[in-house]
């Protein structure tokens, strides 16, 4: 086997509202790979991310060259008798360069170097006022280090724009494997009122129309979320997208797609989910109505659907006995059950059974 | 109801704890009749098995009559004497359409916590840690049994509870342990422990056709059992090397197929073992891999090494090499009992086998705890304890 793989060109069907390419998450495995094409349903922000690793390794080029050729740099400027100083400068650099490659979105270390140019013009300025100053090469040297300030500065800025706690873009993507037909996956899911049944936190979901449809959840210290979605794409039996319309409490949008898999797997059943906290009231709570960790909870709401899918039923063992207080662990709880279970999902484990197979 | 409940490292309790109910609709409820404990209860027993908590109800061999039943159940009726196989199996997807029952994808609640060790989650299976399910076991008065239909085996009157209640595990695990030797006419099969699983293993291996039997143990109580009912030549792992005897036997060869019967907990003596004591003790490693580094190491070129024993983690020292170049093929798993209920009962009616021979205790279910002592110490030449909830 060869490590390549082969890159296939879709074309991109024509009237497509947008063109993140399904495609290429197919295709491509490597998640890297997806994400730098940013052709997804919400482009994720990688050029600051770019930016912050070309600015960590500047960082350690230049700080290489003032620990081990300091009196190069002391030429350079036309200084003298400061190589401890340059030495200390270029650990400096080398410190934070590490720092800034170490994380993948190093605001922190980033306005730790913002620190460390101010430092640098300082002492840029003072080289200034040395009698042997070779002042074309310092004010050269200043023009760069400002530029490389303000690019800290812009860069810092974009990722805090971004990762401020419970202010975060949550995007998330998940497949599993079905053993039902796509097209009876598809109706299911397409009865939107069945999404409380797997997805945990929504409590109801009530048809407006065919292509409107009325969201409520519960929230943080069991406060209700409403919103509105329209359908905004659907191919039958394939796939349907939706977004929540303007002026909702979230700003969220989905995607699913029902595949035919391949030797008599039944169905492969791919999520996009993207929400987009607004700030402001609701913007550090829809991280936390998701919980921790998003990734786990839609694909574990997707092992739900599998098992109602399969089963007619979701398992459960709330409820058995055991020699403690509580019917199942207080810890897997905890952790397993994060989210609150609606009623109408506790009534669903416990009666509802769709057509036994 | 009483309840054996496991509440920490060699604490065993049997307590007062409420009546099983149906949560699913799949689920029927069971009133047991004979309920076993496992070599791998002691695993938990001793402590080693992570996601264990106070209070679980112990107990995956089992069997009974069935109380009730939930309103998706459509082959079993109140009355029935079923045993019970104790992966618990959806009957619909993937993995159970296949046959591949302790695979099952829809029965482990806590699928994500064995999925974060292992890759993927296996099938929940009864009273063992709340990583594969956590479900409430089966050494109590009463078990709650989800997918009944898929899970249990309606067994006939005239045999006797402990001629059929090997089903739920240990015979169907023995079995699958030698089927998955591959095994062909005149094959000599090696089976390391002679506890009840490698009882199963050697006696399966010689229905398959094996021309000969070799059982590794220390005690001499159970070498006399594999001797007498299995026919099996025997070898005291603490009276010879075994790879040196094994050579001897086989010409030089070894085995054509070793199994595994003895698992993570291995006894080893010596500076390997003080090692993999140390590991375990400090939770570096899970397991004590000796007894299948050996089976590498003896098994003949070619041939297979089958592992019924059950391992939890990641294991240190495993001569991949000898594995590789060797050219061994490895074949393990938890059991996918449901495929062997019917074939196994079958041999079981027609004499073919008696599984009973392995039982040398009966107690009542109150006295569980000294039943895990005498099994865990082998004292008492206990080699399996059946116990008795009504």
């Amino acid at each position: 086997m060869t490590g390549q793989q082969t890159q296939q060109q879709v074309p991109v069907e024509e009237g497509e509202r947008r063109t993140w390419a399904r495609e290429s998450y197919e295709q491509s495995y490597s998640r890297d790979e997806a994400v730098k094409s940013s052709r997804y349903l919400i482009d994720v922000d990688r050029n600051s991310e770019q930016l912050a690793r070309t600015l960590g390794w500047f960082s350690i080029g230049l700080g290489i060259t003032e620990l081990f050729m300091p009196r190069r740099v002391e030429q350079f400027l036309g200084v003298q008798h400061r190589s401890w100083l340059v030495r200390w400068m270029g650990l400096r650099e080398i410190a934070s360069g590490v720092g800034i490659l170490s994380r993948r979105r190093p605001a922190g270390w980033l306005w730790a170097r913002v620190g460390g140019d101010v430092v640098d013009l300082a002492g840029l300025g003072m080289a200034l006022r040395s009698r042997r100053a070779n002042t074309g090469n310092i004010l050269g040297a200043l023009l760069a280090v400002s530029g490389v300030a303000a690019l800290d500065v812009y860069c810092a800025r974009e990722l805090r724009r971004t990762s401020r706690t419970g202010n975060e873009r949550v995007v998330v993507r998940k497949s599993i494997q079905i053993n039902r037909s796509a097209d009876e996956i598809y109706r299911f899911w397409r009865n939107l009122e069945n999404l409380p049944r797997f997805m945990s936190g929504l409590e109801s979901v009530r048809g407006v129309n065919d292509h409107r449809s009325h969201w409520v959840a519960i929230g943080p210290a069991g406060k209700r979320i409403e919103w509105d979605a329209e359908i905004v794409l659907e191919e039958e039996n394939r796939r349907i997208e939706w977004r929540s319309l303007e002026g909702s409490d979230i700003d969220h949008q989905g995607a699913v797609r029902f595949e035919a898999a391949p030797g008599g797997r039944g169905s492969f059943v791919k999520v996009e989910m993207v929400y987009n906290p607004p700030g402001g009231l609701f913007g550090g709570g829809v991280a936390k109505l998701f919980g921790r960790a998003p990734e786990q909870q839609i694909h574990e709401n997707l092992h739900r659907l599998k098992e109602l899918m399969e089963t007619g039923e979701i398992i459960t063992t709330q409820g058995q006995p055991s020699g403690r207080a509580s019917s199942t662990s207080w810890r897997y709880d905890q952790t397993v059950r994060r989210a609150p279970q609606s009623a109408a999902q506790q009534q669903d484990e416990k009666s509802r059974a769709l057509n036994p197979i | 109801m009483k309840a054996n409940c496991w509440f920490g490292k060699r604490d065993v309790q049997v307590v007062d704890v409420p009546e099983p109910a149906i949560l699913n609709s799949h689920d029927a409820i069971v009133k047991i009749t004979s309920t076993a404990i496992c070599g791998s209860d002691l695993h938990l027993y001793n402590g080693l098995v992570p996601t264990m908590e106070k209070g679980d109800i112990l107990g995956h061999e089992f069997m009974g009559d069935v109380v009730e039943v939930g309103s998706a159940v459509t082959k079993l009726k109140t009355g029935d004497r079923v045993v019970v196989a104790f992966p618990i199996s959806c009957g619909n997807c993937f993995f159970c359409r296949r046959e591949l029952f302790s695979l099952c994808e829809n029965t482990n609640p806590n699928a994500w916590l064995a999925q974060k060790l292992f890759g993927h989650s296996p099938a929940g299976l009864y009273g063992y840690t709340h990583m594969l399910g956590g479900f409430a076991g089966g050494q109590a008065e009463y078990v709650r049994v989800p997918f009944a239909d898929v899970g249990t085996l309606k067994v006939p009157d005239q045999l006797s509870d402990e001629q059929v209640l090997f089903l739920s595990d240990i015979f169907p695990t023995g079995y699958m342990a030698a089927e998955n030797c591959n095994i062909q006419a005149g094959d000599t099969v090696a089976v390391w422990g002679c506890g009840p699983v490698g009882q199963f293993a050697m006696k399966s291996a010689l229905m398959l056709g094996a021309e000969r039997v070799i059982g590794i143990d220390r005690f001499p109580y159970r070498m006399n059992i594999a001797r007498k009912n299995t026919g099996a030549e025997v070898i005291n792992y603490e009276k010879c090397d075994v790879y040196e005897t094994l050579m001897d036997m086989t010409g030089g060869l070894g085995p054509d197929a070793c199994i595994d019967a003895v698992g993570m907990e291995a006894h080893v003596p010596g500076v390997i073992g003080a090692y993999d004591r140390a590991k375990q003790a400090m939770m570096l490693e899970a397991d004590r891999p000796h007894v299948l580094r050996q089976a590498i190491l003896a098994c003949r070129k070619g041939g297979t090494v089958s592992i019924p024993g059950v391992y939890g983690g990641f294991d240190d020292k495993i001569p991949l090499g000898a594995l590789m170049n060797k050219a061994l093929t490895f074949k393990t798993g938890q059991t996918h009992v449901q495929h062997y209920l019917e074939p196994l009962l079958g041999r079981i009616s027609s004499g073919e086998i008696d599984p009973s021979f392995i039982v040398t205790h009966e107690m009542p279910l109150e006295d569980a705890p000294r039943a895990f002592e005498l099994f865990l110490n082998k004292q008492d030449d206990c080699l399996k304890v059946v116990l008795k909830p009504h």
